[in-house]
């Protein structure tokens, strides 16, 4: 099975014959011993430390449908190479330029994916309320808001109300989270710890998000719920919402709680606090771990990895997109 | 519109992997079956490359044609879907008939069952297969994609979490 690689330190990846080569360079230039990777088993890269590559490597990768996640050194997702489409479907095309420029049809598949993000958070929260953690001002409140969604007369409204179901469901972080506070979400850059983690594990979301479309026949730059544009793949932020608290969420209040990332893993400087290297790896690991774990689909009676949980989700779209199926957002039910 | 050997394939098979397959929505990338059945037909017959050719016909690929003797020869990995591997077969042969290649006899090949299977064209088939291209142009160009089909072999296409994928 093809996987994941993440590359923190900084060296030459090349290709040699038709394998990948990676030779690590310390901060002298030295180069050090060269690892393969056999071609066959990556399924694409992310990269955190600086990488040389020339035109050779990317040729190859494009060939091989790997694509390459780029992180600058704040952490922020910058980009991707990404191989040229292999899945086009001009009807598929049309139809999800359609769904996004006819309006009704545009708010009700963002309503849908509100509504998903909303369900998936409450989830979060009612569990750690039935673990001594006080989060029931803001499941009251989510709730209410939530009722607010069938009536939301233009995307304008519906983003109004996805941004503050957002601000009270962060402020239960503080609740679930142990040792460290959040406070106000802060991004560029993150302020504190938790958004530190916040925005990192967020940006490893949408990446997977991103990989998930580029094996389907869906187009990443039309979105509902986020203008197209936003962001380049806006359509990976509207998936991305429905996983944030099952993939995302859970793993930071994890790894905090259980002291698995400590205060020791973050770099606090002025106006901003950053994942150190170690803290970067051990978020990194777990996240891959995650992706992996499998859990038996309720409608397809087979068991599935949270990572192809994605890519079913895109498969939904396109079915409500083609007018095969009404598109019904993913909760988790457990 | 082409329609192609697969699409009389899949009509046999399932309509709605028909219309998916014909408006781009393809699996075949996730498909171990299509793997292997593309590794069956690099290894199964080696000796074989030089005396017979892979040609293009109408949109359609014949793995294997004979020229000499005029067979065309199908690979397949097993005969769970015969009736739709002989309408594949039948449609290579009237296409050539159609270009003027008369007298053509295909062979359906199962090297992993070591069995063959010989399919001649008859009148009555021409007729059949008349009628079902216009049904497929038909069903393909139309907006509304064919429900999917409760089939126990479901479980091992590679549409099944596409179409059984509910919430």
């Amino acid at each position: 099975m093809r996987k994941s690689y993440y590359l923190f330190n900084p060296g030459r990846l090349s290709r040699k014959d038709n394998t990948l080569k990676f030779t690590p360079l310390d901060e002298d230039g030295n180069e050090g011993t060269p690892k393969y990777i056999p071609i066959e088993s990556v399924d694409n890269l992310y990269t955190f430390g600086s990488l040389d590559a020339n035109s050779a490597m990317y040729n190859f990768l494009g060939k091989e449908q790997v694509s390459v996640h780029f992180f600058d050194y704040y952490e922020h997702y910058t980009g991707s190479f990404m191989p040229k489409d292999y899945l086009l479907a001009g009807k598929m095309l049309i139809a999800q330029s359609e769904a996004y420029s006819n309006k009704k049809k545009r708010k009700q598949i963002a309503q849908k994916l509100v509504d998903g993000a909303a369900f998936n958070m409450l989830k979060n929260l009612r569990y750690y309320n039935n673990r001594d953690k006080d989060t029931l001002t803001q499941i009251e409140r989510i709730e209410a808001l939530m009722l607010r969604i069938p009536f939301a007369e233009d995307i304008e409204t519906l983003m109004g109300i996805e941004g503050n179901i957002r601000m009270s469901y962060y402020a239960a972080f503080n609740v679930i989270i142990n040792d460290f506070e959040m406070g106000n979400r802060s991004k560029q850059p993150p302020g504190n710890e938790v958004n530190a983690m916040v925005s990192f594990v967020n940006s490893m979301c949408y990446t997977l998000s991103l990989d998930m479309i580029y094996h389907t026949q869906l187009n990443p730059t039309i979105s509902f719920l986020h203008q197209p544009g936003e962001r380049r793949y806006s359509l990976a932020l509207d998936i991305a919402e429905i996983f944030k608290p099952l993939l995302a969420d859970r793993l930071i209040f994890s790894l905090l709680n259980r002291k698995q990332v400590q205060q020791t893993d973050f770099d606090n400087r002025l106006n901003s606090c950053l994942l150190k290297d170690s803290g970067r790896k051990t978020v990194v690991k777990a996240w891959d771990e995650k992706l992996n774990e499998t859990i038996k689909h309720r409608s397809l009676g087979r068991s599935v990895s949270y990572k192809h949980l994605v890519k079913l989700e895109c498969y939904k779209l396109s079915k409500h997109i083609l007018g095969i199926e009404e598109y019904k957002p993913f909760r988790a039910w457990w | 519109m082409t329609i192609t050997a697969t699409l009389i394939n899949l009509y046999h098979v399932c309509k709605r992997e028909m219309w998916l397959h014909a408006n781009g929505v393809r699996m075949e990338q996730t498909s171990e079956t299509v793997a292997d059945g593309k590794l069956l037909h690099e290894t199964a017959y080696p000796q074989r490359s030089e005396k017979y050719s892979e040609i293009e016909i109408g949109g359609s690929k014949i793995d294997f044609y004979d020229a000499k003797n005029k067979v065309i020869h199908e690979i397949k990995k097993s005969d769970s879907f015969e009736s739709a591997h002989e309408w594949q077969v039948k449609y290579y042969i009237w296409l050539l008939e159609q270009n003027g290649v008369e007298g053509v006899k295909g062979i359906i090949e199962y090297p992993k069952l070591r069995e063959t299977k010989q399919v001649k064209l008859s009148a009555e088939d021409k007729t059949y297969l008349q009628q079902i291209v216009q049904q497929i142009e038909a069903l393909v160009s139309a907006d509304v994609c064919p429900p999917r089909i409760e089939k126990k072999f479901c479980k091992t296409c590679s549409y099944f979490d596409f179409c059984w994928i509910e919430e």
